[in-house]
């Protein structure tokens, strides 16, 4: 069995125990971008609308690519944190796995695949809800789709890392609270960081969900002016969510098979 | 004589400057239902983990069917079955699906794993909940899920750790029979335990732990021929008497035990030491007389201090 195959049998235990509570996640996936749009998109784009012209694109747009970025952002943090802490410490089934031929490292690898699966379901039912508010044509729609994904799993990667490293479930919550709400505010998502104080805008130009939320406008609308993305290169954004993530898959994996093999 | 199943020579784990596990030494033979007896805190889960291949070895050395955990992990355990202290089913899915993706977790195809699912369950006795969610099945049955799960793959050495703590009697007494079973068929067992009548019931040949060290080895027979004389006498006497009773029993030189509301006499022949009591004009309000059991062993070997 390859490294590969092994993390594919951690993918299928997960797809077996997910048969069961599919309908519940379809339902939220499709209700949660039907709030945050009718709410932010329509309710509060119709008075950003009438004040000013200088997005560019109608808000609806605008706050539906953050969105996207900022909603792969929170689910994958969520993956990151609560099946994590539950396999090492609340059922400890990465210790039963591990008394297998599996390994830390294929399980933290598996745990990404299904985690992508899972995020890419959920994100493509947020594209078509997008369409269907006519914030976005499907194309595009769609095409944001895979850079929210990898803003996802850079999120789920790097969070896994963190919580193998934790003792239990306070210091989650602490991560919630002073990392993820305030990168889900003020990374671009609702506004152009450039209405950030000069200060606060060097800031969110290192945090990851500005790339983020930067790869996924560039993507799904193309030819955007320089009032809702920065003139940073693609590229960059890219490298730096890859980077990311490739770190947390390294040291997550690392760390998780010192927290299991003491 | 072949080649051992496991071996250990001066096998230590050390946790910073804990020492868990000081330099014990093993063979364990294949076909063998061997235990590790000892309170908690000895050393015994610590051992286990490293036959596991999921704790590495500080010191010394270890093989597991002739291979190092330490670099040929995976190849040892995908001719393992282990059974944690605490069970680690998944509660997400059902009876069978927990036996499944181990399965598939040791490679196995899925025709196979099917037709060992129905083994399995009968084996457990769980056929009737195959399709049954883990979380309502009672400690018994959660507690046979795991050793079936831990059989999908035949193993060619099953490890229980603690296979019966917190189960009722009867809970206990059927799994002893489905492990007792098992090593009918020829399977190689560790077992650690800290109930002696499991030892005595389960194991061939057992080592005795206490702090890190084995202090005592043999059959469950040769242990307690050699540790525990013959016979145990209990006295139980009104408080008062009690306190006085260590200065009048020191004719029994030491063979003696004193505790808070008896005192533990071994013997080889209990109706001379009655005999012996009543001369001196010693009447206790209640006297027990028994077969020494493994459970005198282990208290003499490990002592009666009380371990958390």
């Amino acid at each position: 069995m390859t490294s590969l195959t092994r993390s594919w049998r951690w993918v299928e235990s997960e797809a077996i125990g997910y048969r069961r509570v599919w309908r519940g996640t379809v339902i939220s996936s499709f209700v949660n971008p039907v709030l945050f749009l009718s709410a932010m998109g329509l309710g509060l784009g119709t008075l950003v609308d009438s004040s000013t012209d200088d997005l560019g694109i109608p808000y609806l747009t605008f706050v539906a690519t953050g969105l996207m970025a900022a909603t792969a952002m929170q689910t994958s943090a969520g993956e990151g944190a609560f099946p994590v802490m539950a396999g090492i410490k609340w059922r400890k089934g990465f210790h039963g796995a591990i008394t297998t031929p599996l390994s830390p490292t294929d399980i933290v690898r598996g745990m990404m695949i299904w985690g992508s699966i899972r995020l890419t379901f959920v994100l493509t039912v947020f594209a078509l809800v997008s369409v269907a508010f006519g914030a976005l044509d499907l194309g595009p729609a769609l095409l944001a789709v895979p850079p929210a994904v990898l803003t996802g799993l850079a999120f789920q990667a790097t969070v896994t890392a963190f919580t193998v490293t934790r003792e239990n479930e306070v210091s989650l919550s602490t991560l919630f609270r002073f990392g993820i709400i305030p990168l889900f505010l003020f990374s671009g998502t609702f506004f152009p960081i450039s209405q950030l104080p000069d200060g606060l805008q060097v800031v969110a130009f290192f945090t990851p969900l500005f790339h983020g939320v930067e790869l996924v406008r560039k993507i799904a609308v193309p030819g955007a002016d320089a009032s809702i993305v920065t003139p940073l290169p693609i590229w960059v954004n890219v490298v730096y969510l890859v980077a990311m993530a490739a770190a947390g898959i390294v040291l997550g994996s690392r760390w998780l098979d010192r927290r299991l093999k003491p | 004589m072949a080649e051992p199943l496991v071996q250990a020579r001066g096998l230590t784990k050390r946790f910073g400057d804990f020492v868990a596990v000081d330099a014990v030494d093993f063979d364990i033979a294949k076909g063998e239902a061997f235990g590790f007896l000892g309170p908690n805190g000895a050393g015994k889960t610590s051992t286990m983990k490293m036959i596991t291949t999921v704790s590495p070895i500080t010191e010394g050395k270890l093989r597991v069917f002739g291979l190092d955990p330490d670099a040929q992990g995976r190849q040892i355990r995908q001719h393992l079955g282990v059974v944690p202290q605490e069970d680690n089913l998944d509660l997400e899915l059902t009876v069978s699906e927990n036996l499944y993706v181990y399965g598939r977790y040791h490679d196995m195809h899925r025709a196979d794993i099917k037709a060992r699912i129905v083994d399995l369950l009968e084996f457990a006795q769980l056929t009737d909940r195959a399709d049954s969610p883990v979380e309502p099945l009672s400690g018994g049955m959660k507690r046979r899920l795991t050793i079936a799960r831990a059989l999908i793959n035949d193993p060619d050495l099953v490890i229980l750790d603690e296979p019966t703590t917190g189960l009722d009697p009867q809970a206990r007494h059927l799994l002893w029979d489905r492990l007792y079973r098992l090593k009918k068929e020829g399977a190689t067992l560790i077992i650690t335990t800290h109930y002696m009548d499991e030892a005595e019931q389960l194991c061939d040949r057992l080592v005795v732990m206490d702090k890190g060290k084995i202090v005592a080895e043999g059959s469950p027979r040769q242990l307690i021929a050699q540790y525990a004389p013959r016979e145990v006498v209990e006295l139980r006497f009104s408080e008062e008497l009690m306190d006085a009773m260590a200065s009048k029993l020191d004719w029994l030189e030491g063979n003696t035990e004193i505790l808070a509301d008896r005192v533990i006499v071994y013997t080889d022949d209990a109706e001379e030491t009655q005999h012996q009591l009543t001369e001196r004009d010693i009447h206790p309000e209640q006297v027990l007389v028994r077969r020494s059991s493994l459970e005198d062993v282990f208290l003499k070997l490990t002592g009666r201090r009380l371990i958390d």
